[in-house]
């Protein structure tokens, strides 16, 4: 025994335990993830469920589980089953339980068609007639079916013109309104406001208005085109009526091979990365949340990086070692460990009611008492973030200071360069590679963090990206949406738990991937200067 | 101790002066110049660490053109006269120089001459290699680039020259893109000297330049030693008395922040006019 102490194998067994309990922990986390996660993406069969009531209806399984009951000894358990039936709009459920035994058949009819509309959520049911525009309505469920997968290209096509003018046409002509009604507002403030102005004003708003009738018109005979409803039997009593234009995707799932099964998930893929959320968040795309969440990563790092180097050169470089250094370096440590929410605090009271508040006052009086930078934006959030994750950048970079061998600077110095070009030439490249890893672990820190952003710009549902084709292009005073609060919000506030709740475990996995990408990028990066900076071969 | 300081002082001057006999024909043009062959004047130099005097007065003329070797047990003061030459220490917090050491006539401590251009002057070879963790080309272009050569030619040419001025070329000159920091430890140290060359020093100053280095690495950074003093003046401290034999024209002994004796190698080694010099030379102590 004391042979085996001595070989020191207990300490190799407790290092290898608690190394496989944290791989455990983490790879448990991550297929959970994972396995929640991209069921999100494939199909799910649709079972006709005829009950011992004479209800009728198609549902998707989702999970069963035995009903908890005490009284009763017996051997039989019985079970539940919770399935999506859809159909919201007829009676108001998405998601219910219904009891095993209250099942008298189940049938797996081929027909049945999954609708995704605009809203309302998925509609289960089959196909009875498709009417559009003024042409004489197809009956008959196969050529109904086959006359709306026709249809299909033509009804996104045009809803896609409708979103272009309604997106880009008319927002640029509500914003130059606004920008009118500003410089006039402006004009009047500073006391210049002449008749002059005020008529061009009248005759440009005149124009405009004109412009805005004729996109408005555009919009109602497109929406003209798109007239036209499908009508699907839920059951025997049951049918309903779907307009064409509500029409996201139409699909029969029970019909599906492998392949279909694979484009069906490559589309749904595409649609949550690319497209804008629906239904209160609970489906359609993240695009927006993505989008936020790399930019406010992207503009805190260009915030903490330099100024988290800099403070780390000035402490390593400049400073004369003292107790006054070390309390600098100790207060530095420990703001890494300040609860994030309190960052929150700071940025909503300094940068958004000071310094945002400052701005509107100096740039933007007119658009007062609307604030521009006074609220919650992108910027804010992104320099509360950079606030929170300097520390991080600082102690890593004061480490590479420290590890580069004096030598360096001394060679430099012997050079006859002045100690700035000596540490902006020869230390600061050999200390990059210690400066991207701590803009790794503050990139992942920032885009993980929810709480701080929730108070300095982070909303549900941005209206706009912060960055669009007008002028100037990038709005850093605009709130964004963000994929840490995305889940949140899907998760816990929203109306429809069972319906969002695929949606939380999707989007954790993107968050997640997004993370892991940022960090390979900043990886490769710095495992390429160390290559070109090392004298190891690999 | 004053007295004996005068004495030290005035034996240095005639030893210098009696070496010129002696010097080579290359020196000949610089001294029809400048009218001597003083390049480095060193006069009653003080050097303290705080409280602690280091330096008891060095009196030192060190011959253009030619290498001298400083020699003496560790602790003695060498690095610290070396180092004292392009003003390294000031880089030392509380620390102070007395005297004057004059390059080519001109006071190091001028406050209308920056200390980088002293250094500029003056290039300097480390104990320890120490390479910049960029490429060979960077290396030696480095002092070149940050003083304002632009021309990527320029650079080339000036990189090859000097790589060739160390024995270096041949070995790199296939990966000059390559990591410094791949090379053993003799390349590393002559690419150190290559890249001090390549500013264009007058004066080059060697602190034990070979003390890391193997038997063969050490002759060839011996053998750039003796080809360079042609077109520099080289200072060497060294603990090493065969190299200083080798390598060395001048050899000064120092012991205990004390310049004991200075004069021709020869003349240290086979007929050193102090008894502390015979000692340390025989191996009595050190």
């Amino acid at each position: 025994m004391k042979a085996v102490w001595d070989r020191g194998d207990f300490f190799i067994w407790l290092t290898g335990a608690a190394l496989a309990l944290s791989l455990i922990m983490v790879t448990g986390l991550l297929g959970i993830v994972l396995k929640n996660g991209l069921g999100y993406f494939l199909p799910e069969k649709v079972y006709q469920y005829n009950l011992n009531d004479g209800r009728s209806l198609f549902v998707q399984e989702k999970e069963t589980e035995a009903i908890p009951d005490s009284s009763k000894k017996s051997s039989e358990e019985r079970l539940r089953i919770k399935v999506k039936k859809g159909n919201r709009d007829i009676d108001g459920t998405d998601y219910i339980w219904i009891d095993k035994d209250s099942i008298k058949s189940k049938k797996d009819i081929l027909t049945v068609v999954v609708i995704e509309r605009l809203e309302w959520g998925n509609f289960h049911g089959q196909v009875q007639e498709v009417n559009f525009g003024d042409k004489s309505p197809v009956v008959g469920e196969e050529k109904a079916w086959s006359y709306l997968n026709e249809l299909m290209p033509f009804i996104l096509g045009k809803r896609k013109e409708i979103h272009e003018i309604e997106k880009s046409d008319i927002g640029k002509i509500s914003h130059k309104i606004e920008s009118i009604r500003l410089h006039l507002k402006k004009l009047k403030l500073n006391k210049n406001l002449t008749k002059k102005d005020q008529d061009e004003a009248d005759k440009s708003l005149v124009e405009l208005r004109l412009k805005n009738d004729k996109f408005e018109e555009d919009l109602t005979s497109l929406r003209e085109q798109l007239k036209g409803y499908v009508l699907v039997k839920v059951s025997d009593k049951v049918e309903q009526k779907i307009q064409l234009s509500q029409l996201v995707r139409v699909y029969r799932p029970n019909t599906f091979g492998f392949l279909d099964q694979m484009l069906f998930s490559l589309s749904k893929a595409r649609e949550f990365i690319f497209d804008d959320p629906r239904e209160s968040n609970t489906e359609g795309g993240v695009f927006p949340a993505i989008f936020g969440t790399v930019m406010m990563v992207v503009v805190m790092s260009l915030f903490a990086a330099p100024l988290g180097v800099l403070a780390a050169f000035y402490l390593r470089e400049y400073a004369k070692p003292g107790p006054f250094v070390s309390i600098v370096r100790i207060a530095v440590n420990n703001l890494a460990g300040v609860p994030s929410i309190v960052f929150g605090v700071f940025g909503v009271g300094f940068f958004i009611y000071i310094l945002g508040g400052s701005i509107d006052q100096l740039f933007f009086p007119e658009r007062l008492p609307t604030p521009t930078f006074g609220t919650g934006g992108i910027l804010w959030a992104s320099l509360t973030l950079a606030l929170l994750t300097v520390p991080v950048v600082i102690v890593s970079t004061e480490e590479g200071l420290a590890a580069v061998p004096p030598g360096i600077r001394e060679a430099s110095l012997a050079l006859g360069c002045t100690k700035a070009e000596t540490i902006f030439k020869a230390v600061f490249p050999a200390v990059m590679p210690s400066i991207l890893t701590g803009l790794i672990l503050a990139m992942a820190r920032a885009a993980g963090e929810v709480a701080p952003l929730m108070i300095t710009g982070v909303v549900k549902i941005a209206p706009s990206l912060p960055v669009d084709a007008v002028w100037p292009l990038v709005h850093l005073e605009r709130k964004f949406m963000h994929l840490g609060f995305h889940i949140y919000d899907v998760g816990f506030q929203s109306p429809n738990v069972d319906a969002s709740r695929p949606m939380v475990f999707t989007t954790t996995l993107l968050l997640i991937g997004i993370v892991i990408l940022l960090n390979i990028v900043a990886v490769v990066m710095r495992n390429r200067l160390r290559k070109k900076l090392s004298a190891g071969g690999f | 101790m004053n007295k004996d300081k005068t004495e030290t002082k005035d034996r240095a001057i005639n030893i210098s002066i009696k070496a010129k006999p002696s010097s080579q024909e290359s020196s000949k043009n610089a001294e029809s110049s400048n009218g001597n062959n003083v390049a480095v004047n060193i006069r009653n130099v003080m050097f303290y660490y705080g409280d602690n005097l280091a330096l008891k007065g060095i009196d030192m003329a060190i011959a253009r053109h030619k290498a001298t070797a400083l020699i003496g047990p560790s602790g003695c003061g060498k690095s610290t006269l070396l180092r004292c030459i392009n003003r390294m220490n000031d880089l030392v917090d509380g620390c102070r120089m007395e005297g004057a050491i004059e390059i080519e006539g001109r006071n190091i401590n001028d406050p209308n001459w920056a200390v980088n251009e002293l250094r500029k002057t003056i290039g300097m070879v480390f104990q320890k290699s120490n390479p910049f963790p960029k490429s060979i080309w960077e290396n030696v272009a480095y002092g070149p680039q940050i003083h304002g050569v632009k021309n990527k030619t320029e650079l080339d040419n000036l990189v090859e020259e000097k790589l060739k001025d160390v024995a270096l070329w041949d070995e790199v000159k296939d990966r000059l893109d390559s990591s410094a920091l791949r090379l053993s430890g003799g390349q590393q140290q002559r690419l150190c000297i290559a890249r001090a060359l390549a500013v264009d020093p007058e004066v080059i100053l060697m602190d034990e330049p070979c003390s890391a280095l193997d038997p063969i690495a050490t002759t060839r950074i011996e053998e750039l030693v003796v080809s360079l003093k042609e077109r520099y003046t080289i200072l060497i401290v060294t603990h090493n008395m065969q190299q200083a034999a080798r390598v060395a024209d001048d050899t000064g002994f120092m012991l205990m922040g004390e310049l004991i004796e200075c004069g021709p190698t020869d003349y240290i080694f086979t007929n050193p006019s102090q008894k502390q010099t015979e000692d340390y030379i025989t191996g009595k102590f050190g």
